[in-house]
């Protein structure tokens, strides 16, 4: 047998040189994913729900589940959801009912889950995902509300369990995806998809590391061409887009070896070791997963009026993908630099904030904030939000290239310059302080090529003797007596015509 | 439908209740009890009437988006058991 990491790679390969000899495999896999709500209280009390406040300083009576105490749902949690539903196409039900998920645990001490089982708030919808064949539909299922767990710390506490009610109550969006995902690569597409969505309406803050966009994948394989899905089991809790790639390969691995063994899938909930690049089991079908819904008696059906819908509507921003489309048209952009443009709303306004400045070279915007901007915000680890050169600045600095009063190199110095704060960040009079302006003059170029020829004689004869290297080496020489400041192309015009006089 | 002491013992283990026989036989009598009562209601004809998920026909009434709860842990603290570091302590729970 291979060693672990490698099981899916070699399954790969020996389906590749067995050809029809042993089975081939279908991969099934459906994602549900928990976004947090971006509101400013939990769900159901007028608790806050900022991020790293000290232990139990934002849990209040109902998320202690003290005696008598009653949930009101939050108003800005439904509007989020509704904004979800709307964004992928999905009906918004009216009523919508909320449910008790039994649940034994002191993370959430009424010893339920305020969730939605019949009714969810937003019912089908449909996600469309870029695969390496082409553009595909994802359904989903349904989108419901419900709260949070607070955390339970295990270390330190002499054999008792410590816990954490701050995120109890924190207003969760879990969306549930029908199995319509197959392969990792598509998982991974259908989550970043989904996490760039969230953020761009404005529900999510998709902070992954503090877990606010966490992903379960429902995993199972069945032999190509037949439609009965086979037994699945769940990996829950992958909080980055790698592991989810990562988990899921190791345990489709895992199931085929099994299945080719002539063994069967167990049904069960399996955890993700990032350390060991492995899945194991969390808890088996037998022990779990008769949760008891019923309908909450503290919560009453959730009224949504099409006046209300149709307002939340109104303030929906133009979608990633209509976005991307309108790259594609409006600045003939490919569908690569529309996709990565619109990866985040942000760079998206920077990108059209950027064009507005100089209309008609949408491709050179693209090509300098895809480079040279995310390049630097990466490096510096900073936000596109606070990018110390704004799409004004750069718009200018760009169109010192179009006019041709800077080589596209010089642009790239002074960047770096803009980048830095220097000079006031005003780019021509950092043009003039590094004496960065092109040479266009004709006359004076001429003079400084008639120059380089006379003192290489032995590179002309050899060009001139059919020995084409010898144009770069000239070439060369020029930029370096120009100090870079001369126009490519016109040197190269103006060079041939000489050479070949 | 008909229901088992076993069934009554599954319900009991699911719902974290601890019943010896004698109980689980006295729950089964009157859990089939009230099974009894359902199924003579549901001889009633109510293919007319809409199903409710709450006894009230009333509908939720939204709160406003707005921090109203101040930091009260010392106080609720005060009762517990036991706390540490701002925890609540409990017995050890892994799955």
């Amino acid at each position: 047998m291979c060693n672990r990491q490698s099981e899916f790679v070699c399954y790969r390969e020996t389906q590749f040189i067995a050809g029809n000899q042993i089975m081939q495999w279908e991969i099934v896999i459906g994602l549900e994913v928990h976004a947090q709500l971006s509101t400013r209280s939990k769900i159901f009390s007028g608790a806050s729900t900022a991020y790293g406040a000290p232990p139990n300083t934002q849990a209040c009576v109902i998320d202690l589940a003290l005696p008598g105490v009653l949930p009101v749902l939050n108003k800005g949690a439904v509007e989020r959801a509704i904004r979800f539903g709307l964004s992928v196409g999905a009906a918004i039900n009216s009523p919508s009912i909320f449910a008790r998920k039994n649940y034994f645990y002191p993370d959430l001490p009424k010893g339920y889950q305020i969730s939605q089982y019949e009714l969810p708030v937003v019912q089908g919808g449909t996600i469309q995902i870029q695969t390496e064949s082409g553009e595909k539909i994802i359904r989903l299922t349904r989108a419901h509300l419900e709260e949070d767990a607070g955390k339970s710390l295990h270390e330190d506490f002499h054999g008792m369990s410590g816990i954490d009610l701050n995120r109890a109550g924190t207003p969760l969006l879990e969306i549930v995806s029908e199995p319509d995902i197959r392969s990792s690569a598509e998982a991974v597409a259908y989550a970043k998809t989904l996490h760039t969505l969230v953020r761009w309406i404005g529900i999510c803050d998709g902070n992954m590391q503090e877990g606010s966009f966490r992903c379960d994948a429902n995993v199972s394989v069945r032999p190509k061409g037949t439609e009965k899905l086979g037994t699945r089991c769940e990996i829950k809790n992958l909080n980055s887009f790698r592991f989810l790639e990562k988990a899921i390969d190791f345990e489709v691995g895992r199931q085929v070896e099994i299945l080719e063994d002539g063994g069967v899938i167990r049904q069960e909930t399996r955890l993700y070791d990032a350390n060991r690049d492995e899945t194991r089991t969390m808890r088996t079908k037998e022990d779990a997963n008769d949760y008891r819904y019923f309908p909450d008696p503290d919560l009453l059906p959730l009224e949504i009026s099409p006046a209300w819908i149709e307002q939340i509507g109104q303030t929906l921003p133009e979608l990633p993908r209509a976005r991307q489309q309108r790259y594609m048209a409006e600045f003939a952009l490919s569908q690569y630099d529309a996709s990565v443009l619109t990866a985040s709303r942000e760079t998206a306004d920077f990108f059209e904030a950027t064009v507005r400045h100089l209309p008609g070279h949408g491709k050179l915007c693209a090509n300098w904030i895809m480079g040279e901007i995310s390049g630097q915000l990466n490096k510096d680890g900073i936000e596109v939000g606070s990018c110390p050169i704004g799409p004004d600045r750069l718009a200018t600095l760009l169109a010192r290239i179009v006019d041709e009063t800077i080589s596209g190199k010089a642009a790239k110095t002074i960047f770096d310059s803009l980048w830095k704060g220097e000079s006031g960040q005003d780019v021509d009079i950092i043009i003039a302080e590094k004496g960065l302006k092109q040479i266009t003059d004709d006359g004076a170029l001429e003079t400084l090529v008639d120059q380089v020829l006379a003192a290489n004689p032995q590179q002309v004869a050899d060009y001139r003797g059919g020995k084409e290297k010898a144009f770069n080496s000239l070439i060369g020489q020029i930029m370096k007596a120009t100090q870079g400041k001369a126009n490519p192309a016109q040197v190269n015009a103006m060079l041939k015509r000489k050479l070949e006089a | 439908m008909t229901l088992t002491v076993d069934d009554v013992k599954r319900i009991a283990d699911l719902a974290y209740i601890e019943i010896n026989e004698d109980e689980a036989h006295a729950a089964l009598t009157q859990l089939s009890g009230i099974f009894g009562l359902i199924e003579s209601m549901q001889a009633v004809d109510a293919s007319n009437v809409e199903p409710m998920s709450h006894a009230q026909s009333v509908t939720q009434r939204l709160r406003e988006d707005t921090v109203t709860e101040m930091d009260q842990r010392e106080l609720f603290q005060s009762i517990a058991p036991d706390v540490e570091a701002g925890l609540y302590l409990v017995p050890k729970v892994i799955e």
